[in-house]
């Protein structure tokens, strides 16, 4: 008879936590150049490869190398850095307003803002976008008003949103960004929905899905994966995996097993894992997704491996769970900084032109804040008209009619 | 007027909507091809091609989630849950996406879905296919439930909730789909073609949401109730020879309290009839709204008769079930006061 040892568990556990000194050396990156491109309509079952590798076009001397570097101008490039720095400038003025009470809650995407700029720029008007709450770049980049976004996360008196949603839920159809939901990964199998909507109705528009690397293990994941396979659905579907879930580490999520690419495998949708803090593999790997999906060749998973360098929100403190230095010690460095290396390197730009760019921005985020503060703040006022029964349903039945009058609405 | 069972009744509710409106998509499992296991999407496919009806991955919340973000870009999803039982999965999108999605978005994006699903036992389906979960709907603002007692009402009530611009839950009670159901476990139903709501109107009708309907006038006592329980009711007065009013509801949310309140004031008794369990029912519900708005007309305390608070039981099932003695035995109760 065989003798067992009691059972036993593996207990995931991150590789740093407070007090130790960060050292990613082990973590195997491919070189910039190295991961091959294959034709949009190769057969997924020969692209399993790609799953496993990274692909990267930056050197660390701001080269752009291999078969995935795009031709992008230099003033396209020189967009990709204001939307990136648009973004991180919104981020720090709202994250000091909600210090000073001028909103309840903010959440910033400090160090992965190339994910959603880049992304951005290959969509077309018409397109969808299902966001979670870090993807605020692709509004910027579409060109929504800064004082919109703002008003929003004042809720003040211009919210959009009436004051009903937490700050940075955003929703604007016109700039193809559906509705931000707080319950996580619900809005990846709602993507699935839509593009599959367009092509019923033989339309050419198509959508992206958005999903952190912890909330893949939530059941919409799969959902999504599932219809998206099955009925081959002109969808790009997104996984940013920026390390941390709260205080959660990637590999809770089973992130060390195996890549988030490679969970596209088991469903035949072809998946890439790309270095997200390269704003060129971003704008070249989204050029070739959204490519697929316009072609009705099918969904593409798309693992985007970046790191989350502030706060999970305003409500989190993660020098409790993470090292201080951790951010800094990150292998794939800072996207604004690459890109502005980049061109430079080109001999496109000068120190000088950024520092000229990033004054500009500053006093442009600072104009839309003093705008956005003239219709109010949360703590100061006025706020938004106190219309909760409204929008409930499209007539508001009786029962609303008279908790209205009893709430004192006039 | 054609004669129909409430399986045609909702086939033809199909038909007529995906006719009059392209974008009118029909999905669920074993909806497509098969026509669904209770048949009510049979043909459907075959008349309006696989894009438009199509079966799916046994996924609730891919069948909802998906039909949420097809309504964003502009359809009309009409999709089933197989059993009432199995909409758990998909009930975060139910609750946390559809319902709220005008809301949230303050009408830049909404959701026009209908999401079937057959309810309520009598069936010996266990306790994973006789559930009546309408008090887990009706409880969330954003949503309208809905649930038909006959296949006049299920065509009318369904066309209406298809064209509604706000989420519906159409709740089928498949003991009520071939014949109503007087609550007699022994007992044969009485077929569709022998009864008079089994006369549907060919094309196009609506019962509108919100409008209740007064199945027997009576004077005694008002008995509020919807789906199979509204025959059960009827059953229990006749047998009785209780002058009850016997009100089916239709619509839960949006209520017709106005005809409830009317009924109340003039019978001066209550009791409301359902099949889910006790606690937290829609029957605590109806039951506050009549104390709130007709406290001083009622003569006796407002009873409830419903499933006990236990899990649906399969052999035991018409232990469960509120019959007709029990219905008949809390209306003399209240009329001994």
């Amino acid at each position: 008879m065989t003798e067992y040892e009691p059972l036993e568990l593996s207990m995931p556990a991150p590789a740093f936590r407070p007090g130790d000194v960060p050292d990613f050396s082990d973590r195997a990156f491919t070189l910039p150049g190295a991961v091959r491109k294959p034709p949009v309509d190769e057969e997924p079952e020969d692209m399993r490869d790609l799953a496993f590798q990274t692909i990267r076009v930056l050197t660390d001397d701001g080269v752009a190398v291999g078969p995935w570097a795009p031709e992008l101008s230099p003033e396209e490039l020189i967009a990709g850095v204001a939307n990136m720095l648009r973004v991180r400038v919104l981020d720090r003025r709202m994250m000091n307003a909600q210090r000073q009470a001028k909103t309840s809650f903010y959440m910033r995407a400090l160090g992965e803002e190339a994910v959603a700029c880049a992304f951005q720029t290959t969509l077309e008007p018409g397109d969808m976008s299902f966001p979670t709450y870090r993807q605020q770049g692709l509004l910027v980049t579409a060109g929504y008003p800064l004082v919109d976004m703002m008003n929003q996360i004042f809720s003040n008196e211009a919210d959009p949103l009436k004051g009903r949603q937490l700050p940075i839920m955003y929703s604007s159809r016109a700039h193809g960004f559906f509705s931000i939901s707080g319950n996580l990964a619900t809005q990846f199998v709602q993507a699935v929905g839509w593009a599959m909507a367009s092509a019923i109705k033989g339309e050419k528009a198509i959508a992206t899905g958005w999903i952190g690397e912890g909330s893949t293990a939530e059941s919409d994941f799969h959902s999504a994966m599932v219809f998206a396979s099955t009925y081959s659905a002109p969808v790009v579907l997104n996984i940013v995996n920026n390390q941390w879930a709260i205080s959660t580490y990637q590999g809770v999520a089973r992130g060390h097993a195996t890549t988030f690419a490679a969970r596209g495998v088991a469903f035949g949708i072809p998946a890439l894992r790309v270095d997200g803090n390269d704003y060129l593999a971003v704008y070249a790997a989204a050029r070739w997704a959204t490519e697929r999906a316009r072609r009705s060749l099918g969904p593409t998973l798309i693992e985007w491996v970046t790191y989350r360098a502030g706060a999970h929100s305003s409500s989190d403190d993660p020098s409790a769970y993470r090292p201080k230095s951790e951010a800094s010690s990150w292998p794939l460095g800072d996207p604004i900084e690459r890109l502005t290396n980049h061109l430079i390197m080109l001999g496109a730009w000068t120190m000088a032109d950024y520092e000229a760019l990033e004054v500009s921005i500053e006093a442009e985020v600072l104009a839309a804040q003093t705008e956005a503060e003239a219709h109010g703040t949360m703590a100061g006022g006025p706020n938004a008209p106190r219309d909760i029964f409204e929008d409930v349903y499209e007539e508001m039945p009786t029962r609303l009619i008279e908790q209205r009058e009893e709430a004192g609405y006039s | 007027m054609t004669s129909m069972n409430m399986v045609e009744a909702i086939r033809d509710a199909h038909v007529v909507a995906m006719e009059a409106d392209d974008s009118v998509v029909v999905f669920g499992e074993d909806v497509g091809y098969f026509g669904g296991v209770f048949r009510c999407t049979q043909g459907l496919q075959e008349r309006f091609g696989p894009t438009r009806c199509f079966d799916t991955p046994i996924s609730e919340s891919g069948i909802v989630g998906t039909a949420i973000g097809m309504a964003a870009n502009g359809m009309r999803p009409c999709v089933e849950i197989q059993f009432a039982d199995y909409m758990y999965p998909g009930y975060d999108q139910i609750v946390s996406e559809a319902a709220r999605l005008r809301h949230r978005s303050a009408g830049d994006f909404t959701a026009p879905i209908t999401i079937r699903m057959p309810a309520g036992g009598g069936i010996f389906g266990g306790q994973t296919h006789s559930q009546s979960p309408e008090a887990l709907f009706t409880h969330v603002a954003g949503l309208k439930t809905v649930m038909p007692s006959n296949p006049y009402d299920a065509k009318g009530l369904l066309l209406s909730s298809i064209e509604d611009n706000d989420p519906v839950i159409f709740l089928e009670p498949k003991r009520l789909y071939h014949g109503a159901f007087s609550g007699h476990a022994d007992g044969p139903v009485t077929p569709w073609k022998k009864h008079e709501l089994g006369e549907v109107p060919a094309g196009h009708y609506t019962v509108p949401l919100g409008t209740a309907a007064v199945r027997r006038e009576g004077a005694e006592v008002t008995v509020l109730a919807y789906g199979t329980m509204v025959h059960v009711a009827l059953a229990a007065a006749e047998q009785a020879g209780i002058d009850a009013e016997v009100i089916d509801l239709r619509t839960l949310v949006p209520l017709d309290i106005d005809t409830i309140i009317e009924s109340v004031v003039k019978t001066g008794r209550c009791i409301v009839v359902h099949e889910a369990t006790k606690t937290s029912g829609f029957g605590a519900e109806l039951s506050a709204l009549v104390q709130e708005r007709a406290f001083y007309s009622l003569e006796a305390p407002v009873r409830r008769v419903t499933g006990w608070d236990t899990p649906y039981p399969h052999a035991q099932e018409w232990d469960y079930f509120p019959d007709p003695v029990r219905v008949a035995k809390a209306m003399k109760e209240v009329l001994a006061y």
